[in-house]
């Protein structure tokens, strides 16, 4: 068992980031982690930026990943992508879901969306990898937007060592019912495009 | 078996294996999940009571008979449940009585930050801290033994990121089925129950000598141990912050508090024997720091720490950093900074009925005196529409007493329907015996939108999914001897602005009832707006309703056609005619 891993999901409100951050926690317990998972809600479905921690280890103490020790983040749209680079740890992996959700100050044309060459070069200075996935492309031809994320776990499972078979299980019961054969398709896509 | 559960879901998975009768609560970010997870459990009666101190006297009510009763707060609901939290603590109780009171240090979706461990010293009450999901789990039996041996209501206290977090929880057997014996005739003894003053003088002393016995059972209670380590330092920490402490200094010896009031001086004492420095660390106020203190022991704690906002564990290795409690690191590269991007503030839905009654009092320039709920989401940009914001049930008081002084602008008070329901009736029953003139929109939505579409008053069902009467709040003003009484749709637009001038001119107390469900709660979505650049003379009315699917463009505006829900209040406003509503079902009324 490695040391630990540390995952940083950050989103819009409504993008499913919570909903991941849990299957990624429920892989972790299936494979033996102690885990622990913190974020906060309550404003979020009104549109604002939601930031979940996911923690692996033999022993995890804190719910809260310390700024500059992250090992993966899950940006689920571009900007937010780009908001924590402060927590990522050298040499850490960035995967970011080709997606854009304004926020209001871009709406309203006072201030501008930050290009991806910005974003990327903000994440690259803290010493992260980038990874653009098109998560919202994929989403889209399988018919709902909310699957991003999901692909985005397929991606993410490709570069740990955890079986694929437990992510798909762990999806599979954490999603909703009538959903749940979307959701693994969306997985498998994820893990496609990682392979390629 | 191991499961993963936030420390609200614990919570409620503990109150279940601990046989809780009754469970009382007013919905309010970070306590609600509590009740919510406890109302899926079999054999446990949960209700949703319009406030705080309501819940806290039908939990009283339920120990009184001899029930285990559970009531959830957040801090701020502590502050209006307080009055019951002291008679309660003189009374005592036959049956057993939990209270969780969350804090939410930084205040992620409160309006001030306090530090509730406080009502546990100033009520004469015991406070349990636990610092993860499992302690959670296991605290509500652990609380409702205190109670029970100790006749004393017992506080819970968790923060935000405690409710919030997951973390494992070993699953145990189900509880026994609860055996139904025959009712227990109420027991009448009015000297500890009927406190005036003759019986609440003899209650008094019971409550003190039962806080020297609490603090005996606090040095030898599991809840609280030493952890030995090295002899430097001696760490004091509780909550979720022990967790975060121990990532920053995982050799130091602890001791490890899960009972936070009252304090054991014998194990702190013991501590300090074994270090050649004690450090406090704890969240908001020098609370544990004070009392060590007095114990005459020197403890570091404020001095090293901030008094506000929330812990983690990079703000700890900083702050330890600086005080020399750990080398700074040396050679390093300078560390990474947050980079300035656009934030992302909440801000009303697409489709809220709110809305269009914030632009209209945008429109007339009032001044708003605003409540607690999405409604406050009304006061952020564009709109701008609310100028003062407190605390639940303020605004109808608030209005009235600028009333009485005067202003030269318009004035309004406003309030959701939830919040009414708590804390607005006896502001507005004042207004009007006191010949007020203010004006009273009632925001009504029909459920507590902000906490997650809780069922209320107005929402026609209860927590156990009964059937409920729904109150109308407009007979409920008529009822108080209000003449000027309007119900309005908000996505009516000349009859809102037609209304509200009508009622500010008035010189009698008015009440507007802004009705239209919440958009979410209904899952309501109609055909998007669409947008005819070639008619947008790009005048910006739009774009000031803070509609988050309207976006400017070159030229003109866009509407995201996944964000729209279709609610066609653009096209109201739009002075040009180029938002179209949707063809066929138009706005739904």
């Amino acid at each position: 068992m490695k040391k630990k891993f540390d995952f940083l999901f950050a989103g819009v409100g409504g993008q499913g980031t919570i909903l991941a951050s849990n299957i990624v926690s429920e892989v972790g317990v299936r494979c033996g982690y102690d885990v622990k998972k913190s974020e906060v809600h309550g404003m979020s479905q009104r549109g604002g930026a939601v930031e979940s921690h996911v923690r692996w280890a033999e022993r995890v103490y804190s719910p809260l990943i310390e700024e500059g020790t992250a090992d993966f983040l899950l940006g689920f749209e571009m900007l937010e992508s780009a908001r924590w680079p402060h927590y990522l740890a050298p040499g850490s992996l960035v995967l970011v879901n080709n997606h854009r959700v304004m926020p209001p100050s871009v709406n309203l044309g006072q201030e501008q969306y930050p290009t991806e060459k910005e974003i990327e070069s903000i994440l690259t200075a803290a010493g992260a990898e980038v990874l653009w996935v098109e998560g919202a492309a994929k989403a889209d031809e399988l018919g709902n937007q909310a699957l991003a994320g999901v692909v985005l776990l397929g991606v993410l499972s490709t570069k740990l060592t955890e079986p694929a078979e437990v992510w798909e299980q762990a999806v599979a019961d954490l999603v909703p019912a009538k959903f749940k054969e979307l959701n693994i398709q969306a997985f498998r896509a994820g893990r496609e495009m990682a392979e390629k | 078996m191991k499961k993963i559960m936030t420390g609200n879901e614990a919570f409620a998975y503990g109150a279940y294996l601990a046989g809780i009768d009754v469970a009382a609560a007013y919905p309010g970010t970070p306590s609600t999940e509590i009740l919510e997870n406890l109302s899926k459990y079999p054999g446990v009666y949960t209700e949703w009571t319009t406030n705080e101190k309501v819940a806290l006297d039908v939990g009283a009510g339920a120990a009184y008979a001899g029930g285990r009763a559970l009531v959830t707060m957040k801090h701020v609901g502590m502050n209006v449940a307080a009055d019951s939290l002291f008679y309660l603590s003189h009374t005592g109780m036959k049956g057993g009585l939990v209270i969780i009171n969350a804090d939410d240090p930084a205040m992620h979706s409160s309006q001030n930050e306090q530090d509730n461990r406080q009502y546990a010293r100033f009520a004469k009450l015991p406070m349990l801290e636990p610092s993860d999901s499992e302690e959670a789990k296991k605290s509500v039996r652990t609380a409702l033994e205190i109670s029970e041996s100790f006749d004393t209501p017992v506080i819970i206290r968790t923060t935000t990121r405690l409710s919030h977090s997951l973390s494992i929880v070993e699953t145990e057997a189900e509880p026994a089925p609860k055996v139904k014996s025959e009712p227990a005739a109420y027991e009448r003894n009015p000297t500890k129950y009927v406190m005036m003053p003759a019986s609440a003088r003899k209650r008094h002393p019971v409550m003190e000598e039962r806080l020297i016995r609490l603090a005996e059972f606090a040095e030898t209670s599991a809840l609280n141990r030493i952890e030995p380590g090295d002899d430097e330092i001696g760490i004091i920490a509780s909550g979720v912050v022990y967790q975060y402490a121990k990532e920053v200094f995982p050799n130091a010896t602890y001791l490890k508090l899960g009972m936070v009031y009252p304090l054991p001086a014998g194990l702190i004492r013991e501590l300090a024997g074994r270090v050649k420095q004690v450090v406090v660390i704890e969240e908001l106020d020098p609370f544990i720091e004070e009392q060590v203190r007095i114990l005459g022991i020197p403890a570091r704690g404020k001095d090293i720490f901030p008094i506000v906002g929330e812990f983690n564990p990079g703000l700890i290795r900083r702050c330890a950093r600086s005080a020399g409690l750990l080398p700074r690191p040396t050679g390093q590269a300078p560390a990474v900074t947050a980079p300035q991007l656009p934030a992302r503030p909440p801000m009303l839905c697409p489709g809220c009925g709110h809305r269009a009654v914030f632009y209209a009092l945008q429109r007339l320039n009032a001044a708003v005196f605003g409540d607690i709920g999405c409604y406050a989401l009304g006061g952020t940009p564009p709109l701008n529409a609310m100028h003062a914001q407190g605390c639940m049930g303020a605004s109808i008081g608030l209005v009235h007493g600028i009333d009485l002084v005067g202003v030269k602008d318009r004035t309004v008070g406003v309030i959701g329907d939830s919040t009414f329901f708590h804390s607005g009736l006896a502001p507005l029953i004042n207004l009007r015996y006191n010949n007020g003139t203010s004006t009273v929109i009632v925001l009504d939505n029909r459920v507590p939108a902000m906490t997650g579409h809780q069922p209320n008053p107005s929402t026609g069902n209860t927590l156990m999914g009964v059937e409920a009467p729904v109150v109308k709040i407009d007979e409920l003003a008529r009822g108080a001897g209000l003449t000027k009484v309007d119900v309005v749709n908000p996505y009516d637009f000349k009859h809102v602005m037609d209304t509200i001038k009508d009622h500010i001119k008035s010189n009698e107390p008015s009440l507007i009832v802004a009705q239209y469900p919440c958009v979410l709660y209904k899952r309501e979505r109609n055909q998007p707006m669409t947008v005819d650049v070639e008619k947008c003379n790009e005048c910006g009315n739009c774009l000031r309703i803070g509609c988050s699917p309207i976006t400017k463009i070159e030229g003109g505006v866009t509407i995201n056609s996944g964000l729209c829900i279709g609610c066609g209040f653009c096209a109201t406003i739009c002075n040009q005619g180029a938002i179209s509503l949707p063809a066929q079902e138009g706005v739904t009324a």
